[in-house]
């Protein structure tokens, strides 16, 4: 048996894949968040991200890359789309955060309009016309550890890389990366320094629920290629949670979503080798994992170091100064 | 609600099929045909639960998303109940049922409840967590294990796992009203309601959680002990899903049905009844009973030849427009032309 094949290496492979559709939801809600707007209804935007970009692969005729092209922008389109009732009933309407965007994941959810699309169009049961599969990249596949983990993923992944990187630089090092933490924490502040602070929030809602339409994509384009109904299981929800581990900076969410891709990666990886434990136990560790974490990094010392947002969750009203 | 219902109507068109024969088949199904009032209670039951479960910790601003959970553990627990005192008289029986039903979801309650007072994790989170991790559970007494609630015995019961059933001395009696069944769930839900009612106006402590919910800061000064009062307020919660969860098993299943639960989602359905009907328990009841006809026409329409999934985004649509309403209320809109503006009134 080669070093690839071993244990350490294939899980670390299977959590930068499995990981990688929690790094794109959770980097879109750590992009909302920073503009002040709490958007719980990332498992139903990604479910719709992951039926529309379904769809879109199965209509489109023509080479792959045209048609996996189309879906990724169907999806992020999607994912947008949906974004934007949360947009106008928090930020225009300023209705309650947290009822309105429990009220996107009922609306777009498992049971909602992301079901209702697949089962209208008849999208379920079929495999995917295409799908992304993995790159080896430069060759280097075949490289011994890092081969398989960093040079043998599909291109959502690489994708995944840059916007990260893109996310980084653009919230810490630019100048509208700095009017958007200003929307953020204060709002009357940046409003009386010019920046239009319904703006920036619409804008971050809705490249979130892109980012979350593309994550996913990857389940149904790359995981598993079809169309389940509630087929991201939770995903978004463990998005939400991953945001405040990553203290609301992009650079770290990568840590927790590949952390979390492992544990999800495990049930798979374990059972073909030959370990009897309860499918259940395994499918619940990420859910109990992100209760204990959660308790751990939201008391003491990481709450008063770094925090949420300061004017997360509230809606901004002029005259209310 | 009614812009929800024409949104639903312009989906309804927009995927090619005819929305005024949809109504008239969902008005039916849900309410005017014969014995669908009675299958429309069945439906409202649980939703009276989750909503009442829902508004409790809502009106503290403490946001329970986990009645889901709650009223799984609630029905672990009273089918268990009723499975180990299946013997007993009824009488005896359904006492036990529901105050396992009870416990089992105030513990599931008190969980995020606990870790929001002490730990300020978010219960937003925590609580839709435990959601999963009880939906697990139970698939896992029924489909992985040799669990005390499996049915172990029964041939088919071998090949396609299922609960075992309750004795029939566990099955909950319904109320006759006329040709109406009124399920003996439905009539302690509004028990329930109303000594939640009694609870939030009439009492020091449905004070001291209304003032919870209006300024924190407020309360803090006033001396209300914060932390304490929200891990009540989750158990309370969380126990009414619970016995929700009991009257799903004593009332309809007589087992514990893991699918079916689980393909249900009372407990977010029951976020849209609570926000519908502005947390006040009377209410709850009555927007349980319209959305249970909603519902159940939904999905009773959804099988032949409408798709499925019509029922979440028509919850969904709902509630959108309700919150969207709200600020149309709070804020009355005058539109002026502009002549009138430029006279300066």
């Amino acid at each position: 048996m080669s070093v690839n094949e071993s244990l350490p290496v294939v899980i670390a492979a299977a959590a930068v894949f499995y990981g990688t559709p929690l790094l794109y939801a959770s980097l879109g809600e750590v992009l909302a968040e920073r503009s002040g707007v709490l958007n719980l209804g990332v498992e139903g935007m990604m479910l719709m991200g992951a039926v529309c970009g379904f769809g879109a692969v199965q209509v489109v005729a023509g080479p792959g890359w045209l048609a996996l092209g189309a879906a990724v922008l169907c999806a992020a389109a999607a994912g947008a789309a949906v974004a934007l009732i949360h947009g106008v009933l928090a930020i225009g309407l300023r209705a309650n955060q947290i009822v309105s965007g429990l009220a996107l994941a009922i609306f777009a959810g498992g049971s909602g309009l992301s079901s209702y699309i697949g089962n209208a169009f008849r999208l379920g049961g079929h495999p995917a016309h295409h799908e992304f599969s993995r790159i080896d990249v430069l060759g280097l596949a075949k490289m011994p550890v890092l081969g398989p983990i960093l040079f043998h993923q599909n291109a959502l992944v690489y994708l995944s890389w840059l916007v990260v990187a893109a996310a980084t630089v653009y919230v810490s090092r630019s100048r509208l990366g700095l009017n958007l933490r200003a929307v953020g924490e204060s709002p009357e502040t940046a409003d009386a320094a010019g920046i239009s602070v319904a703006a920036y929030r619409y804008v971050h809602t809705l490249v979130g629920g892109a980012l979350a339409g593309l994550g996913g994509a990857f389940y149904s384009l790359a995981i598993t290629p079809a169309w389940i109904d509630g087929m991201t299981s939770g995903a978004g929800w463990i998005a939400i949670a991953l945001v405040v581990f990553a203290f609301w900076r992009p650079e770290l969410a990568v840590v927790g979503a590949y952390l979390f891709g492992a544990l999800s990666s495990l049930t798979f990886v374990l059972q073909t080798g030959n370990v009897h434990v309860a499918p259940e136990v395994f499918a619940a560790l990420p859910f109990v994992i992100t209760i204990v974490v959660l308790a751990a990094v939201s008391s003491g010392w990481a709450r008063r170091r770094l925090g949420a947002p300061a004017a997360l969750g509230v809606p901004y009203v002029r005259e209310a100064r | 609600v009614t812009a929800g219902l024409m949104a639903a109507n312009l989906l309804l068109l927009l995927t090619g099929r005819h929305p005024l024969t949809v109504d008239v088949r969902l008005l039916d199904r849900g309410f005017l045909g014969a014995g669908s009032l009675s299958g429309t209670l069945i439906t409202a039951t649980p939703l009276l639960f989750t909503g009442l479960a829902a508004a409790t910790a809502f009106r503290m601003q403490v946001w329970n998303i986990g009645a889901e959970g709650q009223l799984y553990m609630g029905a672990v627990a009273a089918s268990g109940a009723g499975l180990a005192f299946g013997s007993w008289p009824t009488a005896l029986v359904i006492p036990a049922m529901v105050a396992a039903g009870l416990l089992g979801g105030a513990v599931w309650g008190a969980l995020p409840g606990l870790l929001r007072a002490y730990l300020n994790a978010n219960e937003i989170i925590t609580s839709l967590m435990l959601n999963y991790v009880a939906g697990l559970f139970i698939t896992y007494l029924i489909f992985d294990s040799r669990s005390f609630w499996r049915d172990l015995a029964s041939h088919s019961a071998r090949v396609f796992p299922q609960g075992r059933n309750l004795a029939a001395g566990a099955d909950w009696p319904a109320l006759a009203a006329g040709p109406l069944e009124v399920p003996l769930g439905f009539g302690l839900g509004l028990v329930a309601a109303t000594l939640l009612w009694f609870l939030n106006s009439r009492t020091r402590f449905g004070f001291e959680t209304r003032l919870i919910g209006d300024s924190r800061p407020a309360a803090r000064y006033a001396g209300v002990s914060i932390a304490r009062t929200m891990v009540v307020v989750m158990c309370i919660s969380g126990a009414i899903a619970g016995l929700g969860g009991a009257s799903e098993v004593g009332d309809f299943r007589h087992l514990l049905d893991p699918r079916g639960l689980q393909q249900s989602g009372f407990g977010y359905a029951g976020i849209v009844v609570a926000a519908l009907a502005r947390y006040n328990p009377f209410a709850i009841g009555l927007v349980a009973i319209l959305l249970g006809g909603l519902t159940n026409a939904g999905y009773s329409l959804q099988g032949p030849d409408l798709p499925a999934g019509l029922v979440g985004t028509m919850q969904g649509l709902i509630l959108f427009f309700t919150l969207g309403g709200e600020l149309l209320l709070r804020y009355r809109v005058r539109f002026r032309s502009a002549a009138a503006l430029a006279e300066g009134g």
